[in-house]
């Protein structure tokens, strides 16, 4: 065995004899290693719970093989052992629950009949990670995947983890859309529940009707998705390409939208273009244009939509063009092509992995999308509000949410296909392992042109939408009362320094519980995020792709669903973690990980596989390769997983507000509290607040994370790409 | 390795510094708040300073806290639940996800509350309640030239058109309460038709039921279909809207209290429930900006709320239009008969 396969038949042990099995209550160790506080060996050992033996006999078997050689028959022993262990290790955790539950024969055969148990602490957890690193050691002593420890482990552990944390909660809820309320198999139902007019009705074309919800959502997703992914494009394209002044300004201002907390971009909206808004009051005074309700339904959704995700696109596309190797479009012009041939015939084909990825982010996002079609949906349903209230609303119909869930997940599913089908097997590699020392083309004229028509107005919107998030924190009432006042913010964030610093204001509690689970899962998710992506790209195995759309799973579910899935799954043994802090990390990191993969998948899609083959050829373990090689150059990826999921912590509504207790609320549920009761002023200073945080997290980020050098010259840099002071250009 | 010992020592950390104490120990109580924030907030505190009992509160919907109940029934995490309109307690507690209980303050409290308290089989009692109403903005009503609205009749003004708001009753208890309150106010047939022709100035079914309120007072809309408490929230603000109790008649929530099947903290859960049912308890609705009508006849009605007893109420049947099959009856109807309708 290698020294490392020891270690984690080593720390399979600790956690067995050693460590506490089960959740602690508080940190008491009272009749340690007996009892609740007890060690898995002693409670076999004193008869306690036989059902944990056969766990213990697995390390037997494997400490018995520790001397022997790393052949190919101690790789299939190993496997084996870790395999029954595995199956050991979940049977009783599901056989012997909660009394009166879990599965009652296998519970009997576990010798644990009518017996119950608390869920799984760390011993476990240390144990089960044991088992399964001895299961992916013995594969690679088998040679799986060129015999490579690091990557059969890395693949071992993400296909627990999403198994556990999203296939499994996903897999719960979607089986109560096939059961009534007591239990039962009710296929009837649910057929009729799937074929409902309410979902498919084709009303708005033939009666003066609204159409079906699932049309609705549909036609809106497409729409956010193809618009935010133009006006991303655009966007990256003149920042990274033109010479256009107010670019930093420009740069720092798409970001805004993704670090605003929900509804209240869509309170700005409304505002400013609804009946009694001030652009509204405006166009009526001057221009004669009737007062009306457009903002409620599509238009106002569609808007409020783009404006939240086209950043995203943004980021991504960023990334993406300032991947493309100059000298591919140098190469073009060398041969004679003009600019926009050379944009039309070079640069467009290799943004296509790009361009593909943000329509898929936008068009997902927008389907999962909570707060805004609440806030301006109008009459306009969706598939998320529709769930929401199937579960929360007067008909409490969970069976209803389901079966809806259900029809979001096949759109999402048939996005993915498309975009796969859209790409095809064509190579988008660009940075290769040959030095590239090109300038990137200028913009055709027409194309920045074009790119500023778009980008200029979109961005005069934003910031006057933020003027009046601004503002807003600072009057009385928001429309009506300009009277300036601290008030607001005095109610939320009062620090009293009389006695001591006592942090006074409502607010201080949320915000910071939000910031630390925040600043906890934005690193977990870029780790899980970007490994997942590599061993996507890079590694061969069987179940690449079942894995890659498993990953999609948990950004196609609404958060409302994916709440109540992590409850059902995680309130009962053998993971039992809601109320915990640690339930909104994980609920974080499985949501926001789709992110993480999609840009990691984008970034890596560019790097020649040469540049691995390069690092391995001199004697790089793929750890290493990932490390020093991969990694570096995935920054602007790493950047965008990190950025992502940070703000996406601090700003979700929908996924957390079941997962909330008293001890962990987050500033979102808070504020959602704050509208409810009117009172937009403390909202929106709530928000103001949380933006400037937000924006110092990014800052922190980026600052972490440093830029990615790509070995080009500089002479041009200076005037397209870094830091033109507006005064020089 | 050094990277997988990271790892594992980063998901250790994390479950380590994540991992509560469950309210286990003795002198806590878990509380699942179904009213505004400030209310909630007040109510643990003032909990807390009188026993000593640390309370941790959740603040959720009352479909929220519901809905969380259901999904926690296996394992519950709550002991009380306090607050909310009455439909959610009504419907846990048809499906026994409460418990029944007999508070010695029950002798003090009005014969609504009481009703609730029955209706329920003793697993939900009521603490406050409030009554339906609409609430109108001032300036668009003069503006159009009406005469100021006092009746269910008047919001079917042809001026009106597209410019009332109610919630839509599948996502919100107010809107149901409404669609049971025409139904039993004007018998079914005619109170379908009423809310047929009430579909023709109706712009927009929103989704949260105290959401028209709001928008009756930026002017979104000209009147919006709420409780009247709703609507007395904005007016005391100083907004343009003025709440109404429609001349004919009007039907009413009772906010209602539970205990939780279960509760880790049973007894706790008691001193709360009896504690909340006195009227010192029930006179702190006033100052966190909540004006229902406290269910002890001793408590004080805060001189804001709504005068019930100036109001024509009716007599409304809890247990018939709580119960979990009359609503899935008239909410299928009006998907049928109003919702499908073109505007």
């Amino acid at each position: 065995m290698r020294p490392s396969t020891r270690l984690a038949l080593l720390a399979g042990w600790l956690g067995y004899a050693l460590i506490p099995w089960y959740l602690p209550e508080g940190w008491g160790l009272a009749g340690y290693p007996f009892g609740r506080a007890g060690t898995a060996l002693a409670l076999v050992l004193s008869g306690a719970s036989p059902w944990l033996m056969p766990i213990g006999l697995a390390l037997v078997v494997a400490t018995l093989l520790s001397g022997r050689a790393e052949t190919a028959g101690t790789g299939r022993a190993l496997v084996w052992i870790g395999l029954l262990g595995l199956v050991a290790f979940f049977a009783q955790g599901f056989a012997v629950t909660l009394p009166e539950q879990g599965i009652p024969w296998l519970a009997a055969l576990l010798g644990g009949a009518g017996q119950s148990q608390p869920g799984m602490g760390f011993g476990a957890l240390l144990t089960l990670f044991s088992l399964l690193l001895l299961m992916c050691h013995g594969l690679a002593y088998r040679g799986v995947c060129r015999g490579d420890i690091f990557t059969t482990s890395t693949i071992g552990v993400v296909v627990l983890l999403i198994g556990l944390f999203i296939f499994f909660p996903v897999a719960t809820i979607l089986r109560s859309a096939l059961i009534d309320q007591n239990g039962a198999l009710a296929l009837a139902d649910f057929v009729e529940r799937l074929f409902s007019p309410t979902i498919w009705g084709l009303g708005c074309i033939s009666a003066g009707t609204n159409c079906g919800v699932a049309w609705n959502t549909l036609i809106l997703a497409v729409l956010t998705g193809v618009i935010t992914t133009l006006l991303g494009l655009a966007c990256a394209l003149l920042v990274l390409r033109t010479g256009m002044p107010g670019k930093r300004l420009m740069r720092a201002m798409t970001v805004l939208p993704i670090i605003t907390p929900p509804f209240v971009i869509g309170l700005a909206l409304i505002l400013l273009f609804g009946r009694s808004g001030a652009v509204t009051g405006l166009m009526a005074d001057w221009f004669g244009i009737p007062r009306s309700r457009w903002i409620y339904g599509l238009p106002g959704v569609l808007l409020a939509q783009v404006l939240a995700f086209a950043p995203i696109a943004f980021l991504v596309l960023m990334g993406v063009v300032q991947g493309i190797a100059p000298s591919l479009e140098e190469a073009a012009q060398t041969l004679g092509a003009k600019r926009w041939t050379t944009f039309r015939t070079v640069t467009w084909p290799l943004l296509r992995p790009g361009l593909a990825n943000a329509f898929l982010l936008g068009f997902v996002e927008s389907m999962a999308d909570f707060g805004n079609p609440l806030v301006l949906g109008g009459n306009f349903e969706v598939l998320s509000t529709k769930i929401f209230f199937a579960v929360v609303g007067a008909a409490h119909n969970q069976g209803q949410a389901a079966v809806l869930a259900i029809v979001l997940l096949v759109f999402t599913l048939g996005a993915f296909w498309v975009q796969q089908g859209w790409l095809g097997s064509r190579s988008y590699t660009t940075v290769s392992g040959k030095g590239d020392s090109g300038l990137p083309a200028k913009l055709p004229t027409s194309a920045t042109v074009l790119s500023a028509i778009v980008i200029v107005p979109w961005v005069l919107l934003t910031a006057v939408i933020y003027a009046v998030i601004l503002v807003g924190g600072f009057v009385k009432t928001m429309g009506r009362d300009h009277t300036p006042t601290l008030e607001h913010y005095r109610t939320g964030f009062a620090i009293d320094f009389s006695h001591g610093l006592y942090f006074e204001g409502a607010a201080w509690p949320s915000l910071f519980t939000t910031l630390k689970v925040a600043a906890i899962s934005a690193p977990l998710t870029a780790l899980i995020g970007l490994l997942t992506a590599y061993l996507l790209t890079r590694q061969h195995f069987a179940g690449r792709r079942l894995l890659e759309f498993t990953t999609m799973l948990s950004f196609a579910i609404p958060g409302t669903v994916l709440g109540v899935a992590y409850i059902l799954a995680f309130n009962v043994p053998p993971v039992e973690i809601t109320g915990t802090g640690l339930i909104l990390v994980l609920a974080f990191v499985f949501r926001n990980m789709p992110v993480g993969v999609r840009s990691g998948i984008a970034g890596l899609a560019q790097i020649d596989k040469s540049l691995d083959e390069a690092s391995a050829t001199l004697r790089a373990r793929s750890f290493t390769t990932l490390r020093r090689v991969v990694l570096p150059l995935l920054k602007p990826a790493l950047v965008a997983a990190l950025v992502y999921s940070f703000v996406r912590s601090i700003t979700s509504v929908s996924a957390v507000i079941f997962l909330v207790s008293a001890e962990y609320n987050l500033a979102t549920a808070y504020i959602v509290g704050r509208v409810e009761a009117g009172e937009f002023g403390l909202a929106i200073a709530y928000s103001s607040v949380l933006i400037v945080v937000m924006a110092a997290g990014i800052a922190l980020i980026q600052l972490g994370v440093g830029e990615r050098k790509l070995g080009r010259r500089h002479v041009a840099l200076a005037s397209s790409a870094a830091e033109p002071s507006p005064s020089r250009t | 390795m050094q990277f997988k010992t990271w790892l594992g020592a980063g998901v250790l950390a994390t479950a380590a510094a994540f991992t509560s104490v469950p309210a286990s120990a003795q002198g806590s109580l878990v509380m699942y708040c179904g009213v505004q924030e400030e209310w909630c907030r007040a109510m643990s505190t003032a909990f807390e300073k009188e026993t000593g009992i640390k309370v941790a509160m959740t603040r959720k919907s009352a479909g929220e806290v519901y809905a969380q109940v259901k999904a926690e029934a296996s394992n519950p995490r709550g002991d009380i639940w306090w607050g909310g309109t009455g439909d959610p307690h009504l419907q846990a507690a048809e499906e026994g996800l409460t418990l029944e209980y007999e508070s010695p303050n029950n002798k003090d409290l009005q014969d609504w509350s009481l009703s609730q308290w029955k209706a329920a089989k003793q697993r939900a009692i009521g603490i406050y309640a409030g009554a339906l109403g609409f609430g109108f903005n001032t300036q668009q009503i003069k503006a159009k030239g009406l005469a100021e609205p006092k009746c269910w009749a008047d919001l079917l003004d042809a001026k009106l058109k597209d410019d009332v708001q109610v919630a839509d009753p599948n996502s919100s208890g107010t809107a149901y309460t409404l669609l049971a309150t025409v139904v039993q106010l004007m018998g079914e047939d005619k109170g379908f038709d009423y809310l047929k022709a009430l579909h023709k100035n109706v712009s927009q079914y929103t989704k949260s039921g105290a959401a028209p309120a709001k928008a009756a007072s930026l002017g979104e809309t000209a009147v919006g279909i709420v409780f009247i408490h709703d609507a007395v929230v904005f007016a005391v603000q100083g907004d343009p809207i003025k709440p109404v109790a429609p001349c004919e008649g009007t039907g009413y929530e009772i906010g209602s209290m539970s205990i939780i099947k279960g509760a880790r903290n049973l007894d706790n859960a008691k001193k709360f429930y009896d504690w909340a049912l006195t009227p010192a308890a029930q006179a702190l609705g006033a100052p966190a900006k909540s004006y229902q009508v406290p269910s002890n006849k001793n408590a004080p009605v805060p001189a804001q709320a709504p005068k019930m007893s100036e109001m024509k109420l009716i007599n409304y049947d809890f247990v018939k239009y709580g119960s979990s099959a009359e609503r899935t009856r008239l909410l299928t109807k009006w998907d049928k008969e109003i919702k499908a309708l073109p505007k």
